[in-house]
């Protein structure tokens, strides 16, 4: 699979302090990839590096199989975390000239501000100063400035935050429906959960070094636990449990849910398999609950970075 | 270059359009106006207001001296003796002139006094001693026997003629036209980079805090972005500047027209007052004028004009470029001042030297601040006019194209670091550490 983006054993240094420290990520054409970490870990540097604002003190960058260069800022389109718009400015003529400073012509730019005006039903801001719109309002007109010239790479920092969850829900199709045409995308956030449902791809930075990066999917086989959730409907609980505390690894046993089962988290032992468990507890009791324990990508941080010290 | 010109477009319509910038283009011509139509009524208010002195001459030998004038009539009052005079003038008079009795011409001047409830203007006074020394003078010349016309006659009315070696003349009055216009460019040089930097700064600190200024470096380089806004608001202040040049010149002509009647009319009635009087004086401003033209036309016009654009451009990208880097460095307008200071210093330095460079335009002070690129574009701008040695220029000129390079470089620098900070109030020693970024 071709990559949209490969950036190649980047380094950064802000005076004495590391922001980056020989991080490489290949980010595949199509694919929504999440960049994820906690505060200051290196995101935004790094994305200021892809954006062309600053430079890596060491590394490569290509995007398309191209060394990255002036002009490929009109191939990428950027949200930072800051949001931000002149505030007394039209709206209209802002947007305008944003995308005219992306390389685009102003009646190119002018007749795909009205396709996107339509859209989100705002045509009547065009004359608006950004300061008398809400926050909101004023991060749809963000994102129109940022996909406006329909770039190949599109690069959210931080995307649902300021949303409402309609707006935001709003935003995520129109995201997945770029995606769909074609667009690359690139999720930065340190709310890995947001967009864990989202990302095919991740990786994972933490303090300045990059300690994990893949397919979400391999990611996840790989730190599977081995750990399923099942519910048992029994009226002698505690002998029930004790049966199966002798034959399995039992965490966490509850009484849970509406109609009062035994909830009991089960770890396998290497070797063990599902199906024999399941044959086991379906002779002692009756199932209401069975599902494998996926871990989550907060998770997978969390135990990842214990693993690298 | 097609972003740059798209920056310096909208750095310009951003400024033009602002409402407090089309109210200060379009009312400061007319403050202007007022204040000057101000200060004329209140002149003629001043000379009309006519004072009343009266005196006592107990002398009885110089109260010829007591003409009226236009501005005081003197009122004779000797019969009534000195106590009561006074009681009278405290109540009528503006003042009281006292001369005491005394027989010989010598003790003549002492112990005159002037009496009056509010300090006198001193303008009045040293007329009136004046007026007094001339007649005790001519009195005593008469007692001396000797004639007063040939007194006259020996007197002589020395005007000497500068020349310099090329044999160009000049004048007093070409020192003063100098001074006038020399003076004037360096003003408007400081006026223009403190406006005009001080809002470039104001821009940037407002990308700043609006926070815009990531998505807009997201496309185009830190550089072209700064130097987009200060030639954007370079425009917009040559536009403010024209406007108030033209109106200026307007309003000079509207005013002259007016006033330029009254004045002949008042002419006329000095002219019944004493024709010799009034030939003598046109006859001066007649030739006064003709000098004043001849020194416009003998001043290094051609010089002035390239070495203002030189020197106005090379100060103002100098000076803004700064501002730029402050305005990058901070958060807000308030954490401005400690940076501040040192700007304004040698700009306002400039301008202290400058005036007093105008009394010895080639002194040691004047060639040292004169080619120091700080002030060089107020102080030499201000020399200019005194005819400045061409090594002069030339060196002055190079330093402050090598100063701007320099210091475009050190501000794009900090500039370039500083948009993507916040948070901190950064000290001279952060500002040293972003250089190295």
């Amino acid at each position: 699979m071709k990559n949209i983006l490969t950036v190649d054993s980047v380094c950064k240094n802000y005076g004495n302090f590391t922001a980056l420290n020989n991080v490489s990520i290949s980010v595949p054409e199509g694919s929504v990839f999440g960049l994820l970490g906690p505060n200051g870990a290196g995101k935004t540097s790094l994305i200021r590096i892809i954006n062309q604002i600053t430079l890596p003190d060491s590394g490569s960058i290509f995007l398309d199989g191209e060394p990255l260069q002036p002009n490929h800022i009109q191939n990428i389109g950027y949200l930072p975390e800051e949001r931000g718009l002149y505030k007394s400015m039209k709206v209209g003529e802002q947007v305008l000239y944003l995308a005219q400073l992306k390389g685009m012509s102003k009646s190119e730019a002018k007749k795909k501000l009205q396709y996107w005006f339509e859209k989100f039903e705002i045509t009547d801001w065009w004359d608006k100063k950004i300061q008398e719109l809400s926050k909101g309002m004023a991060q749809k007109v963000q994102f129109i400035v940022t996909v406006l010239h329909e770039p190949k790479l599109l690069i959210f920092d931080e995307p649902f935050s300021g949303f409402d969850p309609i707006n935001a829900n709003l935003i995520k199709d129109e995201i997945l429906k770029l995606r769909d045409n074609g667009a690359s995308i690139i999720f930065s956030t340190h709310r890995m959960e947001s967009v864990e449902e989202l990302c095919d791809h991740i990786a994972l930075i933490n303090k300045s070094n990059k300690i994990l990066d893949g397919k979400l999917n391999d990611i996840k086989q790989e730190y599977r636990t081995n750990q399923f959730e099942v519910g048992l409907l029994s009226d002698h609980k505690e002998e029930l449990f004790k049966e199966i505390n002798s034959k399995f690894n039992v965490e966490n046993p509850k009484s849970a849910s509406f109609n009062n089962d035994l909830r009991l988290l089960i770890s396998l032992k290497k070797g063990e398999k599902s199906t024999e468990m399941i044959q086991f507890l379906n002779n002692k009791a009756q199932i209401t609950h069975f599902t494998e324990v996926i871990p989550s990508v907060n998770d997978i941080f969390l135990k990842s970075v214990a693993n690298n010290g | 270059m097609g972003k740059l010109k798209l920056i310096i477009k909208r750095e310009f319509l951003a400024k033009v359009k602002n409402k407090s910038f089309i109210i200060l283009t379009l009312l400061s011509p007319l403050l202007m106006v007022g204040l000057f139509l101000l200060i004329i009524f209140l002149n003629e208010k001043n000379t009309e207001e006519i004072r009343n002195v009266a005196f006592v001459d107990e002398s009885e030998q110089l109260s010829t001296v007591f003409l009226d004038t236009k501005g005081t009539k003197y009122v004779d009052l000797t019969a009534l003796g000195l106590e009561v005079a006074k009681a009278k003038t405290k109540e009528f008079y503006y003042g009281l002139i006292y001369i005491p009795k005394n027989d010989s011409l010598i003790n003549l001047s002492k112990g005159i006094a002037f009496y009056s409830e509010d300090t006198p203007s001193l303008s009045l006074l040293s007329d009136i001693e004046s007026q007094l020394e001339k007649k005790i003078r001519n009195l005593k010349i008469e007692q001396l026997h000797i004639d007063i016309q040939k007194i006259k006659e020996a007197e002589t009315d020395v005007e000497i003629v500068t020349e310099n070696f090329s044999g160009e003349k000049s004048s007093k009055i070409g020192s003063y036209l100098r001074m006038f216009v020399g003076g004037g460019f360096g003003y408007l040089i400081f006026m223009f980079i403190i406006i005009y930097g001080t809002s470039v700064m104001r821009s940037v600190i407002e990308e700043k805090t609006s926070r815009i200024i990531e998505v807009i470096i997201s496309s185009v380089k830190p550089f072209q972005l700064m130097l987009g806004k200060i030639l954007g608001n370079a425009l917009a202040g040559i536009l403010q500047f024209i406007i108030w040049a033209i109106s200026a010149g307007l309003i000079l002509t509207a005013i002259t027209y007016i006033f330029g009647i009254e004045a002949a009319s008042s002419s006329t009635s000095i002219g019944q007052m004493n024709p010799e009087i009034v030939q003598q004086v046109q006859q001066t401003s007649a030739s006064e004028l003709q000098m004043v033209l001849q020194e416009i036309k003998s001043l290094p016009i051609l010089t002035m004009f390239f070495s203002f654009i030189i020197y106005f451009l090379g100060g103002y990208l100098i000076y803004s470029s700064i501002y730029a880097a402050i305005g990058a460095a901070v958060d807000s307008e308030t954490d401005t001042q400690q940076f501040m200071m040192p700007v304004l210093m040698p700009l306002v330095i400039a301008i202290y030297v400058g005036f007093s460079v105008i009394e010895n335009p080639h002194g040691p002070i004047a060639l040292g601040f004169s080619l120091f690129p700080l002030t060089s574009p107020i102080v030499m701008l201000m020399r200019i006019p005194f005819g400045v040695p061409w090594w002069q220029i030339i060196t002055s000129m190079l330093l402050l194209i090598i100063t701007f390079i320099a210091i475009v470089w050190f501000a794009a620098k900090i500039y370039r670091v500083g948009i993507l900070m916040y948070g901190k109030k950064p000290s001279y020693k952060e500002l040293y550490k972003w250089l190295k970024y």
